[in-house]
């Protein structure tokens, strides 16, 4: 399994990156950390007839933590997120999720910004970025745009990226309530794809009253889907056991998962239930101790 | 049609190593086929198995992930680098040999980046630890537990 020649380009600086996107169009694809790029290129699944290699820039290697969001840059390592302290104080969801991101050799190399391109559906990611509402820095060579992650993830590996941009930054709101947040995944092996993921994020009062949620799943269709209807249905009560329950109830039933080797339907929406219940609780009980 | 060449400039091992490599040459590859550092394993080819685990400036990757082209600039260990000083085994790899750490040998140097990258981080590593560093190393000889025990025996050592 060797990957088909190409051209190989290393550009320094994000400007000089855009240009050769703008020249070369689809021909193509930016490479970043490579954990999923490499293999589909070594299986023949892609053929880029030219890289651009962005490892080298380190104007894209950031993190900056503000009052109201942390803004990454779309080269920075998994790792340097997984590890940052200050910021899985402010944005828990990250260190969450990215614990179940591939392996340490793969977050070593593997890019926040990476895996919000690749969008794959079961993939951790672009989950949190969905759930958090998350707003995706896009360049090109005319400019600047900004992408809520909604509007970001478009299909299975599908995204808004136009061929002649490059993703340059994300910033990932921080809530500034009581907030308690959960991740939980099921995968036949810690560290394979995710069969159904799930991220949580609520934020109680002083009398433990909801006074925000947000909760989502991976792995149950083309891209990660949020709740934002159900969340709300939260809103305003303390979250008892028995309506945790129900919006899981619902939340399963809105949901038409795929079936293949790994899991079937009936599986995957079994496994979105208990696991959106499980985490609004957690996310529950982590605010309520906050 | 020849494939264009790139001049890369790497350090293995504590060595400058120059090459011209075609663009789509694996890290791996290089390591192996030009430089005969066979230490090095490729399995999957796709980054599933954890065999050709490397240190990149000091942190495990996979080196069948990786083109040799974009290793220019940096530093690179194999499983070579690993011995002592004096040339002989080093504390982990006796280790290893001492709780049986390995049957068919294939895992191996993988198995032993990934541990010393533990263990340079880590020196005093918990069984989960452990586990989690070697996480995305496939063994299908050991079923883990004498590597598991070779990593407490290298660190217990090291006291």
């Amino acid at each position: 399994m060797k990957s088909p020649a190409f051209e190989y380009t290393r550009p320094a600086s994000v400007a000089e990156a855009c240009a050769l996107l703008a020249r070369h169009g689809a021909d193509a694809k930016v490479i970043a950390g490579g954990q999923s790029l490499v293999p589909m290129m070594a299986m023949r699944l892609v053929r880029p007839s030219v890289l651009v290699d962005i490892n080298e820039i380190d104007a894209l290697k950031y993190l900056a933590i503000e009052p109201q969001e942390a803004r990454i840059g779309a080269c920075t390592r998994q790792v340097t997120v997984e590890r940052d302290d200050a910021l899985s104080e402010r944005i828990p969801l990250l260190r969450m999720a990215l614990k179940c991101v591939g392996h340490v050799q793969t977050r070593n190399r593997g890019t926040v910004g990476g895996s919000l391109a690749h969008a794959d559906p079961s993939a951790e990611l672009p989950l949190v970025a969905l759930v958090l509402g998350a707003r995706l820095r896009l360049r090109s060579a005319s400019g600047r745009r900004d992408v809520q992650a909604r509007e970001f993830l478009t299909g299975a590996m599908s995204t808004a990226l136009r061929p002649d941009e490059c993703l340059e930054e994300i910033g990932w709101p921080a809530w500034r309530e009581r907030t308690g947040a959960a991740f939980m995944e099921v995968s036949i092996r810690h560290g394979d794809f995710a069969l159904v993921a799930a991220a949580t994020q609520v934020a109680l009062d002083a009398q433990a009253r909801c006074t925000r949620a947000s909760f989502g799943l991976a792995g149950v269709g083309a891209t990660a889907v949020a709740f934002p209807e159900l969340a709300g249905r939260l809103v305003g009560t303390k979250m008892e056991d028995g309506l945790v329950e129900e919006v899981a109830h619902a939340a399963a039933k809105q949901i038409s998962p795929g079936s293949d080797m790994h899991a079937s339907s009936e599986y995957r929406r079994h496994l979105a239930r208990v696991l959106v219940a499980r985490t609004l609780r957690a996310a529950r009980e982590k605010a309520a101790s906050a | 049609m020849t494939e264009k060449l790139y001049e890369i400039s790497v350090e293995v091992n504590g060595v400058r190593c120059e090459g011209r490599v075609p663009a789509r040459l694996s890290l791996v590859d290089w390591l192996r086929e030009e430089l005969r550092l066979t230490g090095t394993h490729v399995g999957c080819e796709h980054g599933v198995c954890g065999a050709c685990s490397v240190l990149l400036d000091g942190e495990p990757v996979r080196s069948c992930l990786m083109y040799a082209v974009q290793a220019h600039g940096h530093r690179v260990g194999t499983v070579e680098g690993l011995r002592s000083p004096e040339g002989g085994l080093s504390p982990l790899q006796d280790a290893f040999c001492e709780a049986h750490g390995l049957q068919c040998g294939y895992c191996t140097p993988g198995m032993l980046i990934a541990a010393q990258a533990l263990l340079d981080a880590t020196p005093h590593p918990t069984e989960e630890q452990i586990r989690e560093a070697i996480g995305g190393n496939l063994c299908r000889c050991t079923g883990y537990a004498q590597i598991v025990e070779a990593v407490l025996l290298a660190a217990e050592r090291s006291r």
